[in-house]
């Protein structure tokens, strides 16, 4: 009786074949083809700028082909060369510009079609990108040690101040975390949605964002629901130390998308990137420590070993999203960290939760953790002040 | 509470800190090298198609169709001699939507007369009688208002006036005042019909004439080509760095005489300046003393002047829009000056 099943099962997907076969012989698509214009599309991927020379790479994300006509930049037709004048779906090409570009200027960048459509891209401050060679490698892992590293290792150095408060307060800095957290998921979100309308339109960011948030959410989820009957058994310590390997975890993947969104925003010139700023994100990142801590912070011995490694897990992602972001930057890639980032974090949160739930009994909406809680996102709020 | 490790610890990220922090005072910042001679390659890629039916080289000097063999050029253009010595000129007129490219490879969905941009020029003496036979073989409504004296029955603005698709209209008058002038559409809306490009140079002798030199006509406009309210190509012409492709031959010391008219949209003002040279202008033409010796005049929009000049020296000389934003989206043009002694073709057309 099983094949017949099977039948049954493609039986609806052979129809659908045969369906198209007659709308493709018969349907009316010389209608629909004549009745619009065609709908042009080309969204930029890469801006390289190399001395006196602009190099942009495009895709037609539209469903029909693009022909690419002329140039300007700044607002003024330029020479230009490309392998690839006519782009089908899909198709990319690189079009190379003998330009001298002004440093720390701005630059508009505009493709001009054989129908006129015009495509900008905006340049606010342009600086040469770098190129990968050791200096620039040395220069963004220094960069990532100072925004994710080390502020991360100076937030851990609070462990011994944690282990001196009462369980009142111990909850009071749990709910602060959870705060702190939140605050992180929102800021990654807003930053996902932000990249939403920079991928091509065909690679649908907004369906991306989704299925990278929800994939490690429930993936983490379920991980921890299996895992959670083993801990059990081994005691409330062991549950503590796993808590926060999957905060630093969570940040980890978050500090990956940040280090992503330095590197690149520096290598496509959108920023330059000023000491404030790194400051700004250095404080932003001390409260991460604390985040990681808090859960251990009731057990009296902790390993320096296991210090370091949380230290390490939540931090050096920070250097890999720069040296990623910075010479090989693709915005769908940085938007996919960021919902992997956002999912994490949240399953963060939801794992606090049940800790203190678990350890205080039912009582978690204690005037002490809503204001833990709400200190929390002011932290966040007022160390993002120098970052914005 | 806190035990010896944790003490180390510590210390050791503090030490690391503190030798990441020398590391980035010592590492040398990269210098931005700004001795830089190179230039922006400004201008147009490619080439314009070879089959295309205009031609702005052969439009700068023809007027009355005289660009078509006599045949063909029976079908838009007569011309009769009147008893009182004025000649009766007959013009048939059509509007037709065409594609027109107007930047190499970039192309225009244009409202036109006999499918050009701009419409073919239109040359009388003053008192000769003008009839256009209008025939709408575009889309919209269109008109022919001509600029000069007319009845108001010629005017071509009102709505009663506008010619529907399939519609004929046969407009007639005197030719005056003596000057240049222009003629366009007067459909509303008014900036998309004149935007689209239906507009043409409309040039009234004066009875005694002018001293003979070789004339030409520049017609400055631009194209909305997104159509987002501001122009993306500019032009003398309609075809942008047109002439820096193909240089405008004159010869040292004779009189060139250059009709300009400015027909853009969405800017306000345009204007021509031409290097190394002062020319004497005439102000719409209308008279025949010479307003301002200069090298640069400015035209409102539908403003117009008569410009007469001789070059000094040979070589190549630029000519542009003083908006230098106009005149690198495409308005920009060379004279290429030669001596008299050498053998040049004859562009002017009888």
């Amino acid at each position: 009786m099983k094949l017949p099943n099977i039948l049954a099962g493609i039986f609806p997907i052979i129809l659908l074949g045969v369906l198209i076969g007659i709308f493709l012989a018969f349907g009316p698509i010389g209608l629909l083809k004549t009745g619009f214009p065609p709908v042009e599309s080309i969204s930029f991927e890469k801006v390289t700028l190399e001395q006196d020379v602009i190099i942009i790479e495009i895709i037609n994300d539209g469903p029909d082909s693009v022909t690419i006509s002329q140039v300007l930049v700044n607002d003024a037709y330029n020479l230009f060369k490309t392998d690839k004048q006519t782009l089908n779906h899909l198709e990319r090409t690189t079009i190379r510009i003998d330009y001298p570009w002004a440093e720390g200027l701005p630059l508009v960048i505009s493709v001009l079609t054989d129908d006129g459509l015009k495509f900008e891209k905006d340049i606010p401050i342009a600086t040469k990108t770098p190129e990968l060679n050791l200096s620039y490698l040395t220069t963004f892992a220094i960069l990532g040690m100072y925004v994710g590293v080390m502020p991360v290792f100076l937030g851990l150095l609070w462990l011994p101040f944690l282990r001196t408060l009462s369980r009142r307060w111990y909850d009071f800095f749990l709910s602060f975390t959870v705060g702190l957290l939140v605050f992180l998921a929102i800021d990654a979100f807003k930053e996902a949605i932000g990249l939403t309308s920079q991928v091509a339109l065909v690679f649908q960011g907004v369906a991306v964002l989704a299925i990278g948030f929800f994939l490690t959410l429930f993936t983490l989820t379920a991980i921890s629901e299996r895992a959670s009957i083993d801990v059990t058994k081994k005691g409330v310590t062991e549950h503590a130390l796993r808590l926060s390997y999957m905060i630093a975890l969570g940040i980890g993947v978050h500090n990956l998308g940040e280090g992503l969104a330095i590197g690149s925003a520096y290598s496509i010139g959108e920023i330059a990137l000023g000491s404030l700023l790194v400051i700004g994100f250095m404080m932003h990142n001390l409260t991460e420590g604390i985040a990681i801590v808090a859960p251990i912070a009731r057990q009296q011995e902790s390993q320096i070993k296991h210090l370091i490694q949380l230290g390490l897990l939540a931090g050096a992602p920070t250097i890999i999203g720069a040296w990623i972001g910075a010479f090989a930057f693709s915005n769908l890639a940085a938007l996919f960290f960021l919902a992997v980032g956002a999912g994490a974090i949240l399953h963060v949160v939801v794992e606090i939760t049940k800790h203190m739930k678990k350890e205080d009994g039912a009582i978690i909406f204690t005037f002490t953790n809503v204001l833990g809680f709400v200190v929390g996102l002011l932290v966040m709020y007022l160390t993002g002040l120098f970052v914005a | 509470m806190i035990d010896g490790k944790y003490a180390i610890a510590l210390v050791v990220v503090f030490l690391v800190a503190i030798f990441m922090a020398y590391l980035a005072l010592m590492s040398p910042q990269e210098k931005v090298e700004q001795k830089t001679h190179a230039i922006a390659h400004l201008g147009v890629e490619g080439e314009y198609s070879v089959n295309d039916k205009f031609d702005p080289y052969i439009y700068l000097k023809s007027w009355n169709f005289n660009n078509l063999p006599d045949t063909e050029r029976q079908k838009y253009y007569r011309e009769t001699d009147l008893s009182d010595g004025t000649k009766l000129r007959e013009y048939w007129f059509y509007a037709q939507d065409e594609k027109i490219e107007i930047a190499p490879g970039v192309f225009y969905d244009a409202w036109t007369y006999n499918g050009q941009v701009p419409g073919p020029t239109i040359r009388a003496t003053e008192g000769d009688t003008i009839r256009i036979y209008f025939k709408n073989d575009g889309s919209k409504p269109h008109t022919v208002h001509f600029h000069g004296f007319h009845e108001a029955e010629m005017d071509g603005a009102m709505p009663d006036d506008f010619i529907n698709p399939g519609e004929n209209f046969t407009y007639e008058f005197f030719a005056e005042p003596y000057g240049l002038h222009l003629y366009h559409c007067h459909s509303t809306p008014l900036k998309d019909h004149l935007a689209r490009g239906l507009y043409g140079i409309y040039i009234v002798d004066p009875k005694q004439g002018r001293e003979p030199a070789n004339e030409m006509i520049m017609l400055m406009n631009g194209f909305d080509t997104d159509f987002d309210g501001e122009n993306d190509v500019y032009a003398v012409n309609t075809k942008a760095f047109y002439y820096v492709k193909h240089p405008i031959k004159v010869k040292k010391g004779e009189l060139v005489r250059i009709y300009v008219g400015n027909m853009v949209e969405n800017d306000p003002i345009n204007s021509i300046h031409i290097h190394a040279n002062f020319f004497n202008e005439f102000r719409t033409g209308t008279s025949m003393v010479p307003g301002e010796y200069t090298d640069i005049i400015e035209l409102g929009q539908g403003e117009r002047a008569i410009i007469e000049m001789r070059f000094n020296n040979t070589g190549m000389y630029m000519f542009h829009a003083h908006q230098t934003e106009f005149s690198e989206l495409g308005w920009m043009g060379m004279f290429q000056v030669e001596s008299s002694e050498d053998p040049h073709e004859d562009m002017v057309m009888k």
